[in-house]
């Protein structure tokens, strides 16, 4: 069903860039581990759902928009406010609910925004963030600016009213929008081919008229180059995309959740992990001499270095004061 | 002072706030080129055009949800749903985006949003187009919640919705909308979250509002000419945040009281009233505090069980009696 892997050569030129998609792909992964590692000590509760496997997508999807672009997600969103600049110090210490969290440590994992870089949720209801990110479009419309929204979220939100009614309305009145379907071929323990009567996602935009793409979303550079021209879409075209992204999530819908079971096997599992987005750019930019052995090396440490200084920062951060439980109910 | 209806005052609202601030615009069902369900609309595609009057299609849910995401990036939505019944298809939006947008991201995002429609029962509309949610929505911390009475109060309490910082649920009536009342010629805003005495009594409260003020003042002046009681109308126009402090002034006074809504007794906004006087003025009562309220049925369709199903001005009179001991006790 994935399209096969890309095997056009890479481009010597843009080997600084490559590498930089590999570190971001290697620091959301370290992120979710180290995150995985403290929901496991219990520092972090409620319901914790980690990207593993799915990198290729926001990283290749944000190397494609602009920092004054607006970017919303659903709850599994970890890597995406990273992306955005946000620090891990900043995302961890959310996820520990503490009040130097990007939220105060009132949103927790499923709630993590930043305003001051356009990382604008964070949303726990499936499919109820894609009309915001088509109101955020509509707004650098009416103002005129040349500004674009993208909004990611899961296959199984396309079942949901609010895709279709967005959707239909982000055509209608030519909105700047991309949507990113993340499809990690599960919604929660459903296979989409349980819960979909069409089982090709990008097929959806027909019924709106919009342009579709599909992307291998284990590939970086095959999203990065697919969201790219539906980003150049939207900005100059005012016109929206719904582009699929197949892709595969490691883990358990959230830390609570069996990684396989009764809803996938075992052998489905290590077999997809066979084209993880990283093992597989890593690779190709080593045959191509774009990067050497030693030099990952130094670099994954570093992550590995910032993931430990964001879990201790985190760890030492002040919870919230009790008093801090009714402001930011309503603006004065 | 000129005579306009509630209807074009709250259209008088819409137009001058449009005018004062290029960040407001008004989306929703029918508000453009058909001028208005209930024409509150009216002439304001001509005046401020297709990018600012904009015409969505059946999509609650969707459309409510664009405003919010719009609100979040700084704009100024006012969104009108054809009537609060069909906002039950948006309750997602409202409740879970609007209202809980800024504590969900620490204070960073405030949502400036209004949600406006007709509420409440009309003639014979049956039961999914005859509710009055009041209760459901001032039930969410984060939201705001108006129900206005008069023309007057419309147009001061939409102006200063529009220019609220957080989302503000309006609840307009849609028996109301034909109603005249005096609005000043100059400009004016009335503060959300301050009632307003309708009418000064001595011998027992009634607290109400949106469409049953005007059944509470009817029958306040049947009791005050028929029945020698003077009472106190207290139209809270703002749901929430509620005046308190007004209500229980009022009963310190009268040592009565009597809360009127049009909702379903369940849980209603009388329930959180009668609660709030138990609390604060539990020494000023001489009877306990009596509730009318819609029936506890859906509408009904045949018009007359749907008179029996509204309170009703006797309703009312029959509460006061008893509050007041006019009945024996």
């Amino acid at each position: 069903m994935v399209q096969p892997y890309q095997t056009t050569p890479l481009d010597a030129e843009r080997a600084g860039f490559y590498r930089e998609l590999l570190r971001q792909m290697v620091q959301a992964r370290r992120f979710e581990e180290k995150a995985g590692e403290a929901y496991a000590q219990g520092k972090i509760g409620g319901f914790c759902h980690l990207y593993i496997g799915q990198e290729a997508v926001a990283v290749g999807a944000l190397a494609a928009v602009r920092e004054d672009d607006y970017v919303f997600a659903s709850y599994r969103e970890h890597a995406h406010i990273l992306l955005r600049g946000t620090s891990s110090r900043a995302v961890m210490a959310e996820l520990f609910g503490k009040r130097t969290g990007c939220s105060k440590g009132k949103g927790g994992s499923m709630h993590l925004f930043d305003v001051e870089r356009n990382f604008l949720g964070g949303h726990g209801i499936v499919g109820a963030h894609l009309p915001l990110a088509a109101g955020a479009a509509f707004a650098a419309k009416y103002r005129g600016t040349d500004q674009i929204a993208i909004c990611f979220f899961g296959e199984a939100a396309v079942n949901i009213g609010a895709f279709h009614e967005t959707l239909n309305m982000a055509a209608l009145w030519e909105l700047p929008v991309v949507f990113v379907v993340e499809n990690n071929r599960y919604g929660m323990g459903t296979a989409l081919e349980r819960s979909a009567a069409v089982w090709d996602v990008y097929r959806r935009a027909c019924s709106y008229d919009m342009a579709e793409e599909i992307a291998d979303g284990m590939d970086v550079l095959a999203v990065n180059e697919t969201v790219g021209r539906a980003v150049e879409r939207a900005r100059d075209e005012q016109a929206p995309t719904l582009i699929e992204a197949r892709t595969y999530r490691y883990m358990g819908h959230s830390m609570a959740d069996p990684i396989h079971g009764h809803y996938r096997t075992k052998e489905e599992l290590e077999q997809q992990k066979q084209k993880d987005p990283i093992e597989h750019l890593k690779g190709r930019l080593l045959s191509d001499g774009l990067l050497d052995e030693d030099e990952f090396k130094v670099m994954d440490g570093e992550i590995r270095d910032e993931m430990e200084d964001a879990f201790a920062f985190a760890d030492e951060s002040p919870d919230p004061a009790p008093e801090d439980l009714y402001t930011d109910v309503y603006v004065e | 002072m000129a005579t306009v209806t509630y209807r074009d005052a709250l259209n008088q609202a819409l137009r001058e706030e449009m005018a004062r601030d290029p960040d407001v615009f008004l989306m929703g069902e029918e508000v453009g080129v058909y001028q208005g369900a209930y024409k509150v609309s009216r002439g304001l595609l001509e005046e401020f055009g297709a990018r600012r009057v904009v015409d969505t299609p059946i999509a609650e849910n969707g459309f409510a949800g664009v405003g919010v995401g719009a609100a979040m990036v700084g704009l100024r939505p006012v969104i009108e749903f054809m009537t609060w019944n069909f906002a039950l298809l948006a309750i997602d939006q409202v409740v879970n985006s609007a209202a809980k947008m800024l504590y969900m991201s620490g204070g960073q995002i405030p949502i400036p949003i209004v949600f406006r429609g007709p509420g409440g029962a009309a003639l014979q509309l049956a039961a999914q187009h005859s509710q009055a949610f009041e209760s459901w929505y001032a039930h969410v911390p984060g939201l705001k919640v108006v129900a206005p009475a008069t023309p007057y109060d419309a147009k001061g309490l939409l102006k200063s919705a529009i220019r609220d910082n957080n989302p503000v649920v309006f609840l307009e009536g849609e028996m109301l909308y034909n109603a005249k009342g005096e609005v000043p010629d100059e400009e004016y805003t009335i503060p959300l979250g301050e009632a307003d005495v309708k009418r000064e009594g001595s011998d027992v409260t009634i607290v109400c509002h949106s469409k049953t003020v005007a059944v509470v003042q009817k029958a306040a002046e049947q009791l005050a000419a028929e029945h020698d009681v003077s009472a106190e109308v207290i139209d809270l126009r703002t749901i929430r945040p509620l005046d308190v402090a007004a209500v229980v002034a009022s009963v310190r006074k009268t040592n009565r009281c009597v809360v009127v809504e049009e909702g379903w007794p369940f849980a209603g906004i009388g329930a959180q009233v009668v609660d709030s006087i138990q609390r604060e003025a539990f020494d000023d009562l001489d009877a306990p505090v009596l509730r009318v309220a819609g029936a506890d049925v859906p509408m009904p369709y045949n018009k007359h069980l749907e008179r029996l199903a509204k309170p009703r001005p006797e309703n009312v009179i029959e509460a006061v009696r008893r509050v007041t001991y006019l009945d024996g006790d």
